[in-house]
């Protein structure tokens, strides 16, 4: 059974989501972690999740990242070990420097929910080794500050690295600004870390992990079929 | 303790200061009856705020109290906690409420919205229950006036803003749209909430000696007599009143909600109630009542996020997320220490006396001591049975024909078909609820949009709740009788379309002054008709609220006594039921009551009021016997399996309802009605005769349906099939209707994007 962290910070509202995923769909070693302790402990993937950390009054994921857990995060990825970062997470992985860029405001200036096409443009990371380059995988988004941006130059090395994970996409996959629900650069819906374990995206994986919530199917399983197989964990499909 | 003085800063009390509380000279001489003295200022202030319309229910619960409060799954009644309580199995119970935040959305739609949603949480965690999703009923006026648009734009901001950040899915509602909510809006929140029966806490204090806590949020300024602002009507000075409105912290709430919840693990809570309206004042007069003691508080304990309050003014204020707790006396530590983990204030600012009064210390200065009964609602609180008068407008809209009017043909049925589905009461809400999170907490199995009523599952059982908020203003004010009657119909009716058994009801009751006696008329039928279905359906009313005063310079609103509907979804997996139309060939059944003829025109209904500018005419027909059969057979045909989709015709008649499955489920639909639909071809189209529900099933299944039905006192009549990409209506043998789907979806989901400015995909 692989261990998995879900940390809770104040205003965490996706962490008993993603716990049920890991606990009680995938039947995983789940734990929550309040963002007071000092150690995620011997965990193998971190999974930060959405929501409103210390209500994003200031700047989304601005204050979280000082939480005394986020230091053992980073020691955590510097080692090698898998992090996940979803929504509120994403921004919290971006303020503490382990993934580049930042999230604005979405472009409508609205918060929007909704389900949207993810295409998955690399297949080759711990997230993703069990889906396909190309695939499309329905996941909702909830966000009201996802618009992701970097300047040109970390686009450009990210694109080059192969580091952008999914883009969001219309649903015949082509890469639109139509399907763009947050106006993010390049239509940019999650990018990976410098060593390739730790991954930030806006959509919401742990929310279509059970085919009875609709958003057509459960695509987000695969994110988590990927990870346990990574981790050397057999996972029945 | 001696007598209360008045403050050095204190104004004498005279009849303008009383009148200027909002108290008659009656009440007046209640408060010096119960003193046997002149009241200082703040307990002229206290009594103002607990004898408004919104403390006291003083103008309506005479007549609520007819309303059916009981019922074999009830475990707590209407009133006797913050919210009703219904056994649902499972060693569950759910707690749920609906409450109106109108005023206050009227001058500032975002906060008053917000602190509505914040609100009503309050209510359903501070009884132990966590919520589960919540839901609205929204009211406006046209969308053309860009002062209603700027209500809009606020209020759905304000909604998600409280409620994304809080954590708990918006799952469903209603927004409605005349012209006759023009200058107030109505804004009315529910909640539901999950709880282990046997772990909930009651909002009453006992035990002498027994600490008081303050926790939660800091008190400032805000919301000072906000109670009192929502009992009067709305009017050119509304807009000074801004600082009545509540400011609202959704963060905050959500460290209460959980905080909350697990001090009440530790067993040392004795009891708990939320501040809403008049805030402290409100919470210790009513838990002392309810409890039969008295509390003594030292009100400069209270946290406080400005200088200089006055006692006055702490004690009235209304700052959001605070709630007052009572502890066994000797385990404040582990109340303590819940609330330090999550950086809430929680302080002791008093202590229960066997005094029965509530006294308010301010530095060791006496500033107030009443009675605690003297202030509640089944205590000491005024109650009125006002003047009643029929609207004089009643006689000519319900003597009202449509004979002047041209009838539809087959040249012109289309195009207004088109025009119901972009009528921004009928079209897509899709860009109010894609603002709101819908999924939160992954139990949403229906959200907003092709279905009835939300469902969600409950984890860890295969159960789910079906949850629905309705009412058809028009219709209560053409006939409040019948329109009382049908706004629990609907509201049972959706929940039935959706997979679930209606279990109780809460309701928002928002009506105009009740001094005027045709509008205490219009309330008194209403209630009257509510409490005619909630027997019928056996779905007792398990609370909510009263708000008056919903007027304008123009006049009174529509009467709309919005109800909230929760119903039991047996086995989520398989009853769960949308609208949207499925596949290729499936029949569509129209259930309809046994002996049942197209009789209803086009009396009442949106067509009328959309296409014609009218609002006159009867409400549509309703029979409460013929809507229970059809109920019936409806959950019958779900359970056993046998429907691929359900949905009712309501806004816009049966051609509306089709043409929604149609759109939902991208597919056409070929529809022959003969026998039995007689009349004028407006009223077979758009006419909203009720208890009418369209099916789709299997071919296979259709007989099994057509026998369910009529064992259960219904009947079930195949009127076409599902396919092809056009959905063309024939009546009579005549094509009336044939439309390509993507016609009739461009106006469905373009009407408010468009009437709100926003540019429109093509």
């Amino acid at each position: 059974m692989a261990r998995i962290a879900v940390l809770v910070f104040p205003g965490s509202n996706c962490d008993h989501d993603a716990y049920h995923a890991a606990k009680h769909v995938f039947g995983q070693d789940a734990r929550f972690v309040w963002h007071k302790e000092e150690s995620v402990g011997d965990a193998d993937l971190v999974i930060v999740p959405g929501g409103f950390s210390y209500g994003d009054y200031l700047r989304s994921g601005a204050i979280a990242r000082f939480s005394p857990v986020m230091k053992d995060v980073v020691r955590h990825a510097k080692e090698g070990g898998l992090v996940l970062g979803v929504c509120n997470g994403f921004q919290v992985l971006c303020e503490a420097g382990l993934l580049p860029g930042a999230l604005m405001r979405n472009a409508s200036l609205r918060f929007v929910c909704r389900d949207v096409h993810l295409r998955v443009e690399n297949a080759e990371t711990p997230f993703t080794n069990q889906a396909q380059v190309g695939d499309l995988l329905t996941v909702p988004v909830a966000h009201g500050d996802g618009n992701y941006t970097a300047d040109e130059a970390t686009l450009d090395r990210l694109e080059a690295e192969n580091r952008v994970v999914f883009r969001y996409a219309d649903a015949d996959g082509q890469i639109t600004p139509e399907a763009n629900p947050n106006g993010s650069a390049r239509n940019i819906a999650g990018v990976l870390g410098e060593n390739g374990n730790v991954l930030g995206m806006m959509p919401h994986p742990e929310r279509c992990v059970e085919a009875i919530l609709g958003h057509g199917g459960a695509d987000g399983a695969v994110l988590f079929r990927s990870a346990l197989a990574h981790l050397g964990e057999s996972v029945a499909a | 303790m001696s007598t209360p003085r008045p403050r050095p800063e204190d104004p004498a009390i005279t009849s303008e200061i009383v009148s200027d509380h909002g108290l008659s000279p009656e009440e007046y001489q209640m408060i010096l009856d119960y003193l046997g003295r002149t009241p200082t200022l703040t307990e002229l202030g206290i009594y103002s705020v607990m004898w408004s319309e919104h403390c006291s229910y003083k103008n309506s619960i005479a007549l609520l109290k007819t309303l059916p409060r009981e019922g074999e799954n009830l475990l707590a009644e209407a009133g006797e906690e913050n919210a009703g309580l219904v056994d649902i199995g499972d060693g569950l119970a759910v707690a749920f409420k609906i409450e109106s935040h109108n005023h206050p959305s009227a001058v500032e739609p975002y906060q008053g919205a917000a602190t509505g949603v914040g609100g009503i949480q309050r209510d359903i965690f501070t009884m132990g229950a966590r919520p589960i999703c919540s839901l609205n009923s929204l009211r406006f006026g046209s969308l053309e006036n860009p002062r209603v648009r700027f209500l809009v734009d606020g209020v759905v901001r304000g909604i998600g803003g409280y409620g994304n950040s809080f954590g708990v899915p918006t799952v469903g509602g209603e927004v409605v749209f005349d012209p006759a909510y023009e200058g107030n809006p109505l804004v009315n929140a529910m909640s539901v909430g999950l709880v282990k029966v046997g772990e909930t806490v009651s909002a009453t204090a006992e035990g002498v000696g027994n600490p008081v806590f303050i926790v939660g949020s800091a008190t400032g300024r805000d919301g000072i007599h906000g109670a009192t602002f929502a009992s009067e009507e709305i009017s050119e000075e509304s807009e000074a009143k801004r600082p009545s409105v509540q400011v609202g912290d959704p963060f905050t709430e959500k460290l209460l909600l959980e905080a909350s919840l697990e001090v009440i693990k530790t067993g040392a809570v004795v009891g708990m109630q939320d501040m809403g309206a008049a805030g402290i004042t409100c919470s210790s007069s009513e838990m002392s009542a309810k409890g039969g003691v008295g509390m003594d508080i030292q009100l400069e304990k209270t946290p406080q996020r400005e200088s200089g309050m006055t006692p006055y003014e702490i004690l009235l204020s209304e700052s959001q997320e605070r709630m007052l707790l009572v502890v066994e006396k000797g385990r404040e530590h582990e109340v303590e220490a819940v609330f330090e983990k999550w950086d809430l204030h929680a302080v002791q600012i008093g202590v229960v006396t066997d005094t029965q009064r509530v006294r308010v210390t301010w530095h060791g200065d006496l500033v107030a001591d009443v009675p605690a009964d003297s202030l509640v609602l089944g205590g000491g609180a005024p109650v009125y049975h006002r003047e009643t008068a029929r609207p004089t407008y009643l006689d000519q809209t319900q003597a009202w024909t449509p004979e002047s009017l041209d009838d539809l043909d087959a040249s012109t049925a289309g195009g207004a078909l088109r025009q119901l589905l972009g009528s921004p009461t009928v079209a897509s809400k899709r860009w109010v609820f894609e603002q709101y999170d819908t999924h939160v907490r992954t139990n949403t199995v229906s959200g907003p949009g092709p279905t009835d009523a939300a469902v969600v599952r409950i984890k860890g059982t295969e159960r789910g709740l079906a949850a629905k908020t309705d009412c058809n203003g028009r219709y209560v004010y053409l006939n409040p009788r019948r329109g009382g009657r049908a706004a629990v119909a609907e509201a049972a009716r959706n929940v039935v379309c959706a997979g679930g058994k209606p279990l109780a009801v809460t309701n928002c009751l928002n009506f105009g002054n009740p001094y005027k006696p045709e509008v205490y008329w219009q309330f008194t039928e209403a209630v009257g008709g509510m409490g005619d279905a909630c027997r019928a359906f056996e779905t007792p009313v398990t609370g909510g609220n009263v708000s008056f005063y919903n007027e304008n310079p123009d006049g009174a609103i529509f009467p709309t006594p919005t109800i909230g509907m929760v119903g039991l979804v047996e086995d989520v997996e398989a009853h769960t039921t949308t609208a949207d139309f499925k596949s290729e060939g499936d029949v569509l059944l129209l259930v309809t009551p046994a002996s049942w003829r197209h009789t209803g025109g086009v009396e009442g209904s949106e067509y009328l009021s959309h296409v014609h500018g009218l609002t006159t005419g009867d409400a549509p027909h309703l029979d409460l016997d013929e809507e229970k059969a059809v109920q019936a057979a409806t959950l019958a045909a779900i359970r056993a399996g046998h429907v691929r989709s359900a949905h009712d015709a309501s806004d816009g008649g049966l051609a509306v309802a089709l043409a929604e499955s149609c759109i939902h489920g991208g597919i056409g639909a070929e529809v022959a009605l003969g026998d039995g639909f007689d009349g004028r071809l407006d009223g077979v189209l758009f006419g909203e005769a009720q208890s009418r529900v369209v099916l789709s099933v299997a071919p296979e299944a259709a007989e099994a349906v057509r026998q369910l039905a009529e064992q259960h006192g219904a009947q079930a009549t195949a009127i076409g099939t599902v396919g092809g990409d056009r959905l063309a209506i024939a009546v009579g043998g005549e094509t009336v209707v044939d439309e390509a789907v993507s016609d009739l979806a461009e106006p469905f989901h373009t009407a408010i994007p468009r009437a709100m400015g926003e540019a429109v995909a093509a």
